[in-house]
């Protein structure tokens, strides 16, 4: 299958799967592992990807959640997720998908503003969080905020859909709608 | 009998929640940093997507006429390291013979409290402080200064003049954002240069923080400003090139780094950014953005690598060069105060 769509397979009995996408290894693991460890109810399920399209001969769980992981270091990761992004149905968009934005602490080595990141999640209409995914403790937070956002996205929380979840993310940061 | 009407006096104001918050909102996502919201409010916004920063390419300004080639030529072709300066607190230009005479004196204590580490420097120092006249962009900036150390020569009948042992300048080029907002005790020159043993530096900026209540702090040169860099003096129009273009990338890898080194023909870089540059008189992000892709795309093609996962460290042109760490070179005198003006605009950043 060449694009991600995000009804396109029943659920799986309380699991929930979270992808996340970015050109890191390194730090896409070191995220994953952070939201393993933390604990709820649900079973996690985390997979981990460098670019879409995915391989469409592995037999995967249905996805609630992508990740794309953009590192301000790197102008190769914005270029493999703008890429990506092609792969990605537009349903996916309503609320199913963020951006993240590491490494804004190490000012210096810095090439991409974060204009240009909050660019592409104005456009695609998804939240944008930011990062230093190498800190623990800064990691730790993320994932907790992760793995609850996977969680209502996944509707394992009773009252609150994805949908839902991003129209309150977006008052927050966003200006009326009749100004878009 | 009749009810008094219940009169429901509204005196809220108009406004509804939403529309208080868009004006705070519009200020804070319009420009993510000062000088952005600064060149933002110029024009109306009224879209919330943040726009790109522009830049005018350095032009030789009026002022620059006034300066003497001769008295600056010492400015170039030296390696300086980069400090910004908070505002200098009751600074005067009349008093610069006792300055020197305070930071001489200032400077001789210290040696003598055995925290100077320069090795074999039991000459005598002197210290001058005098105007550069000339270094700014605008008639708003104030006055540039500079300070030297000269060793002065023992024996009387050698020349008067010893040798410089270290030099800084402070300067400040359209650094009209902080004049605005500072108060008349107070003088901005935010940008500090200096050249010389990193002892003498420590020791005058100690002085300097004393005597003022200023304070210095490195400064860095991110990798997106090393590109905007590069552009900007790819874009300068220049009689002759003295120095090929050239970039360094470090790749982070265990356990060593590994440098790349990128060199290309100052007139080829030319060419390249020519047919990249569209708006006269302007640099944007987008062409900046193009320029250094061209750059990645052709070495990928070549070399298999990708640099755009690399960092940029080092750009070197004709007109000038900087690293990272804050070191710059500044090659070509008619462009010297375009490239204040820039390095100028990057303290100010740092200090805000």
């Amino acid at each position: 299958m060449s694009v991600l769509r995000p009804l396109d397979k029943l659920p799986g009995l309380n699991t929930a799967t979270v992808l996340l996408v970015g050109s890191e290894d390194a730090l896409l693991q070191q995220l994953a592992d952070s939201m393993l460890k933390e604990d709820c109810a649900s079973e996690l399920r985390v997979h981990l990807a460098k670019a879409l399209p995915l391989p469409s001969n592995v037999n995967r769980p249905r996805i609630d959640l992508i990740v794309f992981v953009i590192n301000l270091h790197s102008k190769y990761s914005l270029q493999h997720v703008e890429e990506s992004l092609h792969h990605v149905d537009a349903s996916f968009f309503l609320g199913r998908v963020c951006f993240l934005g590491t490494g804004a602490g190490q000012e210096h080595h810095c090439i991409l503003h974060r204009n240009t990141v909050l660019k592409l999640a104005h456009t695609y209409r998804s939240p944008l969080f930011f990062c230093d995914l190498e800190v623990e403790d800064f990691r730790a937070t993320m994932a907790q905020r992760l793995v609850r956002m996977l969680l209502i996205c996944a509707g394992h929380v009773r009252g609150v859909s994805a949908l839902n979840l991003l129209s309150l993310l977006r008052t927050s940061e966003t200006p009326p709608p009749e100004e878009l | 009998m009749t009810m008094d009407p219940y009169v429901a006096s509204e005196s809220t104001p108009e406004l509804t929640p939403r529309q208080s918050t868009s004006s705070g909102l519009k200020d804070y996502l319009i420009g993510a940093t000062p000088l952005q919201k600064r060149l933002e409010s110029v024009r109306k916004q009224t879209s919330f997507v943040p726009t790109p920063p522009q830049r005018k390419i350095p032009q030789c300004s009026q002022l620059q006429e006034n300066i003497d080639s001769q008295k600056v030529a010492f400015l170039l072709h030296k390696q300086w390291t980069l400090y910004s300066v908070t505002p200098l607190y009751k600074f005067s230009y009349n008093n610069l013979k006792e300055y020197s005479k305070l930071l001489n004196a200032f400077i001789a204590a210290e040696k003598q409290k055995g925290l100077a580490v320069e090795v074999g420097e039991d000459f005598n120092i002197k210290v001058i402080f005098s105007t550069l006249l000339g270094m700014k962009g605008t008639q708003r900036d104030p006055e540039a200064f500079l300070v030297q150390i000269l060793s002065k020569s023992q024996m009387p009948s050698e020349n008067r003049e010893g040798k410089v042992l270290w030099t800084g300048w402070f300067c400040c080029v359209f650094g009209d954002n902080l004049l605005e907002t500072v108060s008349q005790d107070f003088t901005c020159l935010p940008l500090f240069l200096a050249n010389g043993a990193e002892s003498n530096t420590a020791i005058i900026g100690t002085w300097f923080q004393k005597t003022f209540d200023c304070y210095f702090s490195p400064l860095a040169i991110s990798a997106f400003n090393l590109s905007w860099m590069a552009a900007m003096w790819t874009a300068c129009q220049m009689d002759c090139y003295m120095a090929t273009t050239e970039f360094l990338w470090s790749v982070p890898c265990s356990p060593q780094s590994l440098d790349i080194s990128y060199a290309i023909h100052p007139e080829d870089a030319k060419a390249l950014w020519d047919s990249v540059h569209k708006t006269p008189g302007e640099v944007t992000q987008e062409e900046v953005d193009l320029f250094m892709d061209c750059l990645y795309s052709h070495f990928h093609r070549h070399f298999k690598i990708h640099l755009s996962a690399t960092r940029l460290v080092r750009v070197s042109t004709s007109v000038a060069s900087a690293h990272t760490d804050g070191k710059v070179k500044i090659l070509c005198h008619k462009y010297l105060i375009g490239v204040l003006a820039y390095l100028t605009e990057l303290a100010i950043f740092q200090i805000e």
